[in-house]
């Protein structure tokens, strides 16, 4: 049975796959004429569903404490937990800032020579020139410890993933929910077992954290050249020699990279678990925002870009120095005397400071951004809202409400039927029946109306992010200098927590749905502009010479050369691109774009509406699901295709 | 390889030193802890500057502040995380859970603040369309409020989830021409005021006193059928405006009874809107941060908060 499901699924349908399309879209149109407004699913507040969700919680509540070991396992979570944050904050905090910026320095030459060096000691200068020590210390600490605990859960399972496929194939669909379900969604009732504070702030990090350092450390562990495992096993190797010896030395980089990527997503959690008053940077933050000090929360968000990007560069060093591939990979990046000197010197200063009891920074070297920020985004809003209102405008009645006036009004089946039809076009059988279920799901959810709405909302945003990343990443891959200008804003854009530029999007564009595309998109763009430039930067030279040498204009370059071997490229930034978007779901409910945004929001705000918050989240790992889906299926054929192009163009 | 060596030996050595220094925290005398909740917005955060500053100032306690939206807030009742909420908008549903089936809170009294809901235009608007204050007139103005959002009718501009709120059964019950869009939060709509303002957009929106952007802005109340005793008793056939709200306090039950002067200083701390509504100034508009203001406003006002000391 399984098997044959399989088959089907890897089975193309006869004809060309055009005609199919074209006769999808005729049948479909003739079918919205004539049942518009027919068999729609309109939004009830009130729906049965709804209800037993919230009993669900109601009877978790009434019974949390009669399981022993749900109570045991939570307390001894919470503990660890607890213990480790106060532990590791204890420690940074005892050290000061001149330590820490002394040890930060000194790791920095000896991972990655003076600039990483150079980089770290500013960043650490910079958390109190900012007048942030101690909350940044506060956010590092946090960060460190779901990291750790992230890691040492997600590494052994992804081992595991990385050996069965069948384990890999089973876990998969929880790791895409634990990355795509809101936080919010969950966030109230995870206080009730792990407390106000720090523990439950590190649970919810954790969750969202862990699925990368999951996914790639099982990536490192298949990436390990076959020839290697096969040439260990015959030499008689055990499972567990072959895991020690060959495979985790091998995918050591990997997984360097896997602790990266679980950096970055505990970063982006900063904001969201100060809602439940987590230690750090968020609560900055979210104090401007309720008292309208844009340039306030400003200072904040910059001290998370920065402290991503020293994280970010410092452990992709590590990663490079594990390259099995350089030759210069493991030789020092300075001599041994310099070496003694650079810990030698940390330590004098870390010892000195703590001995002396240097705590502030001193008050005299603050500056904050907030006065210029504050007077450039009033005078902004005062005096460019013509032109973003009207663009705003433009985009909604061009692009949002048509697209939401039919997904609304078609009949669910059509809606249904049509998606799915496509995805039989795309990936086949077995797609066509996951993106049934992922909308038969919703619909079972009683989340149809508001599904649809939300749907729009991710079409929109993602042909925003795709024209203006597409642009942005061609122009990259041309100039080396449009290039480096543009890499530290698109770090920028993706560190800065979304919290910081929400109130200016909502002066510019006000409390509209418009407003939530904006910050998706801005969150989205960086990955699909880096890829973009890879894509099209690894045109082999060759063809892009033949291109030239038979008179083709630059824009016929790119148009039959460059873009159709970067497509694969670009479809994985489709791919990555709406994951990122649908993140930014739920802000867009806090900013008047309604939709599935807006119930999870209300959920998490109100007990009576928890219910629904909690449909509204699953509908949005429902989309999610079938959009990844849909999207990764497009892009491994579109690669296997480019590919066999390239190689015969060569 | 003895450098390597030696830094190890080294790095073990000071990590030893900074966890013996981090142990080595030291802590004054105080009375007693106070968990104070901090529901996002600023009339409560001038509440709580205040409260605060007295408290640790002049009773020596140390206030423990915890940011939090209001239905966390009040499991921290249950779970003895929170002893007090200073500043609470009525919430029957939370009141019927907590202080009536659990009996783990217990009401701490008025803030003598009084909470006034409602429908707001922006002044400029009543210039120039006087009679517009009166919701019989709505639907004369309502192609005006039509927004890109809001299809064929006029846009009314909902709020944030948590706020007590019946717009769409009032438009409904009351036949008027509008829809109700959500801005899913009080920043958002304090945005969206500050631009119909400048930019002469017309809005018509929910919105509320106490707040600090009454100060800066001039909005002009709409006129609804006045509420009366009992008319707002079914929500869905709700045809009055909204009733006033009489903001309290609320405590857990344990530490109002055990919670000695502390807990006597909160259940008498009770001021007018115009206070709130200044510390609020301090802090949005002045630059200052919370203690600043709450410290300004208690040297300011002795003879207010004297009336509340036990």
């Amino acid at each position: 049975m399984t098997a044959a499901v399989l088959s089907l699924g890897r089975s193309r349908l006869p004809g060309s796959r055009g005609l199919w399309l074209a006769a999808l879209a005729i049948a479909s149109a003739v079918l919205y004429v004539a049942f518009a407004g027919q068999w729609t699913l309109p939004h009830d507040n009130d729906a049965p569903t709804f209800e037993r969700f919230l009993d669900l919680r109601s009877w978790v509540d009434a019974n949390r404490n009669s399981n022993i070991v749900l109570v045991v396992v939570v307390t001894a979570a919470r503990t660890i937990l607890g213990a480790l944050y106060e532990g590791l904050y204890a420690v940074l905090a005892a050290a000061s800032w001149p330590g820490l910026t002394a040890i930060g320095a000194a790791a920095g030459l000896l991972v990655g020579g003076w600039r990483l060096a150079a980089l770290m000691a500013t960043g650490f200068l910079s958390f109190g020139v900012l007048g942030l020590w101690e909350r940044s210390v506060e956010t590092l600490a946090l960060t460190l410890a779901a990291v750790a605990i992230s890691l040492a859960i997600g590494i052994p399972i992804g081992i595991l993933a990385g050996r069965s496929d069948r384990f890999y194939g089973a876990i998969r669909p929880i790791l895409d929910a634990m990355q795509i379900m809101p936080t919010f969604a969950y966030l109230a009732p995870i206080t009730m077992f792990f407390l106000i504070g720090p523990t439950s702030a590190a649970v919810v990090t954790v969750i969202y954290a862990m699925p990368p350092a999951i996914r790639i450390t099982a990536l490192g562990i298949r990436g390990v050249a076959p020839a290697s495992v096969e040439a260990a096993r015959s030499l008689g190797a055990t499972g567990r020699q072959l895991l020690a010896k060959v495979q985790l030395p091998m995918a050591r980089r990997t997984i360097v990279l896997a602790i990266n990527q679980t950096i970055m997503m505990a970063l982006s959690m900063v904001v969201i678990t100060a809602l439940v008053d987590a230690p750090g940077l968020g609560k900055n933050i979210l104090g401007a925002i309720v008292s309208h000090n844009v340039g306030r929360g400003f200072d904040a968000g910059l001290a998370i870009v920065i402290m991503a990007i020293m994280l970010d560069r410092f452990t992709t060093q590590v990663s490079e120095r594990l390259d099995p591939g350089r030759p210069d990979a493991a030789r020092p990046t300075v001599g041994p005397w310099l070496r003694r000197i650079a810990i030698g010197g940390a330590l004098a200063v870390t010892a000195a400071a703590v001995a002396l009891g240097v705590t502030e920074f001193p008050e005299d070297l603050n500056f904050s951004f907030a006065g210029p920020v504050n007077s450039a985004v009033d005078w902004i809003s005062l005096n460019l809202f013509f032109a973003t209102f009207a663009f705003k405008e433009g985009v909604t009645y061009a692009l949002i409400n048509p697209l939401e006036h039919v997904f609304t009004t078609a009949p669910w089946w059509l809606v249904t039927g049509v998606i799915a039809g496509i995805a039989l076009l795309i990936g086949g059988l077995r797609l066509a029946i996951i993106t049934l279920v992922c909308l038969l799901g919703i619909v079972a959810l009683e989340m149809w109306e508001h599904s649809m709405e939300t749907l729009v909302q991710v079409l929109v945003a993602m042909i925003l992010t795709l024209v203006i990343g597409v642009a942005l990443g061609i122009l990259a891959a041309r100039s080396d200098r449009f290039s480096a200008v543009l890499r530290p804003l698109l770090d920028f854009a993706q560190t800065m927590p979304a919290f910081v530029y929400l109130l200016p999007a909502v002066a510019l564009f006000l409390a509209v749905r418009f407003t939530g595309i904006v910050a998706a998109v801005i969150y989205a763009i960086p990955p699909v502009v880096r890829l973009v430039e890879i894509g099209i930067r690894t045109v082999p030279p060759a063809v892009r010479e033949a291109g030239v040498s038979s008179g083709a204009t630059p824009l016929q370059l790119l148009r039959k050369v460059e873009l159709p071997v970067a497509l694969p490229a670009l479809l994985v930034a489709v791919n990555q691109g709406i994951v990122m978007v649908l993140a930014m779901v739920v802000v867009g409910g806090l900013v008047g774009a309604g939709g599935l945004g807006y119930d999870v929001v209300a959920g998490f705000q109100r007990r009576d509406f928890f219910g629904e918050g909690l449909a509204a989240a699953i509908a949005i790992v429902l989309l999610g699901i079938m959009l990844d889906r849909i999207t990764q299926s497009a892009g491994s054929q579109r690669r296997a295709a480019a590919g066999a192009a390239v190689g015969h163009a060569a | 390889m003895s450098s390597k060596r030696f830094g190890r030996l080294a790095v073990g050595l000071v990590a030893a030193g900074l966890v013996a220094a981090a142990c080595n925290t030291g802590g004054g005398a105080s009375k007693g802890t106070v968990n104070m909740a901090i529901n996002p917005w600023v009339g409560y955060e001038a509440d709580a500057a205040v409260v605060a500053y007295l408290l640790e100032e002049e009773l020596g306690y140390t206030v423990e502040k915890k940011v939090l939206a209001e239905d966390v807030s009040w499991q921290g009742f249950e779970s003895g995380e929170v002893d007090v909420i200073l500043e609470n908008w009525g919430h029957p549903a939370l009141e019927q859970e907590y202080i009536t089936e659990k009996g783990v809170a217990v009401d701490g009294g008025s803030t003598g603040n009084v909470g006034i809901i409602g429908w707001y235009v922006p002044a400029w608007m009543v210039e120039e369309y006087p009679d517009i204050t009166s919701w019989e007139n709505l639907n004369k103005y309502a192609e005006l409020f039509k927004t890109s959002e809001s299809g064929d009718l006029g846009e009314f501009l909902g709020t944030d989830p948590s706020y007590v709120q019946y717009d769409e059964a009032l438009i409904e019950n009351l036949g008027l021409d509008f829809a109700v869009r959500f801005s899913g939060s009080e920043a958002a709509t304090v945005e969206a005021i500050k631009q119909s303002v400048e930019q002469e957009l017309p809005l018509l929106f929910y919105w509320w006193d106490p707040h600090w952007l009454n100060a800066q802005v001039e909005l002009v109340r709409i006129d609804l059928p006045p509420y009366e005793a009992g008319c707002d008793e079914d929500l869905e056939a709700i045809e009055c405006d909204y009733p006033e709200t009489d903001l309290n306090k609320i405590l857990r039950k344990e530490f109002a009874d055990e919670g000695g002067d502390a807990a006597t200083l909160i259940k008498n701390f009770n001021w007018t809107n115009e206070d709130q509504n200044l510390v609020a100034d301090y802090i949005t508009n002045q630059d200052m941060t919370a203690e600043e203001a709450g410290k300004k406003w208690v040297e300011e006002n002795e003879s207010v908060w004297q009336a509340w000391m036990p």
